[in-house]
């Protein structure tokens, strides 16, 4: 499949099945656009009427080239091995990434959270280790021949339940090397408890830290409140500034979210930039049609616009030291992931799972409390099949609403969960987000032309 | 300009001998959570 796509004043070609892009000029582009419509002469014609200035050798060296990227692979590439894959592919049943809910509460009250408070519209709760403990080992037991694992301590906040994440972290450790395993430890938090010990453990032993701060202070404050309504900002920001300085390169995210109330978040992403932070992230806030926050479709407009300024803005400071990474944006077109996981997406519910603090497993944290996608338990392992086999068996193929799209094999069909909210089943999509996704995508290959 | 300028020639065909071994990041656990996409993820066999 071909896409094709004006932006900034330059034309991308995107060989979806192959991964080739080319720029090209109006001639080419318009060639690539009528090429599998038209006879040889006939297209030839064609350009000859449409580009009268254009000598006809160059026209028929336009349409050598053409056929020679084709020959090449680099042109209308067919998926059909894909296919074929994707019809055999199963998920090996191997476990290889938990999001562990230590605590399902918060000391945030958001107004956009999905998870509400932390609860997940159920109880407050702590995971205790003994829970936790019995996740590692049932990740450790189930992961087969995979090397490296992940654990993400999530919430809720995590660092309410800050001794459970330390022992675990140990726990984790002291099992590893046995088992050839490398543990990928990763925590997300809102920063509020952050202190001195905290940020020397979490620099040593996590491989990612995600911290939460939506941008400019007012739109932080306006939505990232204490529950007695105090603004989190002025907490915060020295705190991820501190951990980040002392952080020596490792990885890390100021990840915030952006709601329909700040559709100009360029302008966060840019504060956040202004802070000295270089690896950032902002994510429209999630929620069925017609949520408060949720960005719609009818705010697209604005959003593809702001994407564009975004890719706009960063090419303007690339080589200089107010340069950054928008998460989005860092993609690697060359290589990237084997067609194997594009095929397959996320994981969730087979290879991905959410634990929350009583050991009852979800296909991931977006699903959390929802009956028909209680997956099991940390003792039992994943006992609900049905729910499982719908999951592994999700392809990009199989997926009716991507049949038509051009980006399937960047996107690997989505968000299953957002897909549910949305469309009521996980072979659905959500057409905002993809819409989204897409306009990501193409200042994302942009961004490399320009 | 050139008329054509080949960004990336691709590699997404040979990847279906050479990939799938499973030892990639999950893509929701990075940076995101909300809104995934595999394409962000690295090959940790070409680490």
């Amino acid at each position: 499949m071909i896409h094709q796509y004006k932006l900034a004043g330059r034309n991308i070609v995107v060989d979806t099945s192959s991964g080739a892009i080319h720029q090209v000029d109006n001639l080419v582009f318009d060639a690539i656009a009528r090429y599998e419509a038209k006879s040889s002469d006939g297209l030839a014609t064609e350009l000859a009427a449409s580009y009268p200035e254009v000598a006809e050798t160059e026209i028929v060296a336009v349409m050598e080239a053409i056929a020679g990227l084709q020959t090449a692979g680099q042109l209308f590439a067919p998926d059909a091995p894909y296919r074929a894959l994707a019809g055999t592919a199963k998920r090996s049943g191997e476990v290889k990434a938990l999001c562990l809910h230590v605590a399902h509460t918060c000391n945030l009250a958001c107004d956009y959270c999905f998870a509400r408070e932390g609860q997940y519209h159920g109880d407050r709760a702590l995971m205790s280790f003994e829970v936790g403990k019995q996740a590692l080992d049932f990740l450790l037991e189930n992961s087969g021949d995979r090397r490296n694992l992940e654990v993400d301590f999530f919430g809720g906040e995590p660092l309410l339940n800050w001794a459970v994440v330390k022992a675990l972290v140990a726990y984790g450790r002291s099992r590893e090397a046995a088992l050839n395993k490398r543990c990928r430890f990763t925590l997300t938090t809102n920063g509020m408890l952050l202190q001195e010990e905290m940020m020397e453990f979490l620099n040593r032993e996590m491989e990612t830290v995600v911290l939460s701060l939506d941008g400019r202070k007012e739109v932080h404050d306006r939505l990232r409140r204490t529950p007695a309504g105090a603004g989190s900002y002025d907490t915060v920001v020295p705190k991820f500034q501190e951990l980040v300085r002392r952080r020596g390169g490792k990885g890390y995210y100021i990840r915030g979210t952006y709601t329909r109330r700040n559709l100009d978040f360029v302008e966060d992403i840019l504060h956040m930039a202004d802070l000295g932070f270089t690896e950032l992230s902002l994510e429209p806030a999630v929620g069925p049609p017609g949520d408060l926050y949720a960005p719609g479709e009818a705010d697209l407009p604005v959003i593809f616009a702001q994407y564009e300024r975004l890719a706009a803005e960063m090419k303007a400071r690339q080589g200089t030291d107010k340069a950054f990474r928008f998460y989005h944006y860092t993609i690697d077109l060359d290589r990237g992931p084997c067609v194997h996981k594009r095929l397959l997406g996320c994981g969730s519910g087979t290879e991905y799972l959410a634990v929350t603090p009583w050991g009852e497993l979800f296909p991931c944290h977006q699903f959390v409390g929802e009956d028909a996608y209680s997956m099991g338990d940390v003792w039992q392992g994943v006992t609900n099949m049905a729910a499982r086999d719908e999951l592994a068996g999700l392809s990009v193929y199989n997926r009716p609403d991507c049949d038509d799209c051009w980006a399937r094999l960047y996107c690997g069909g989505g968000c299953s969960a957002n897909a549910r909210h949305v469309s009521g089943s996980v072979r659905g999509v959500d057409p905002v987000g993809c819409a989204m996704f897409k306009k990501r995508l193409e200042c994302a290959i942009l961004l490399r032309a320009l | 300009m050139e008329r054509i300028q080949t960004i990336t020639t691709g590699s997404l065909a040979q990847s279906v001998a050479t990939g799938g071994c499973g030892e990639c990041p999950t893509s929701c656990q990075s940076a995101c959570k909300t809104s995934c996409g595999v394409i962000n993820q690295p090959c940790e066999g070409q680490k």
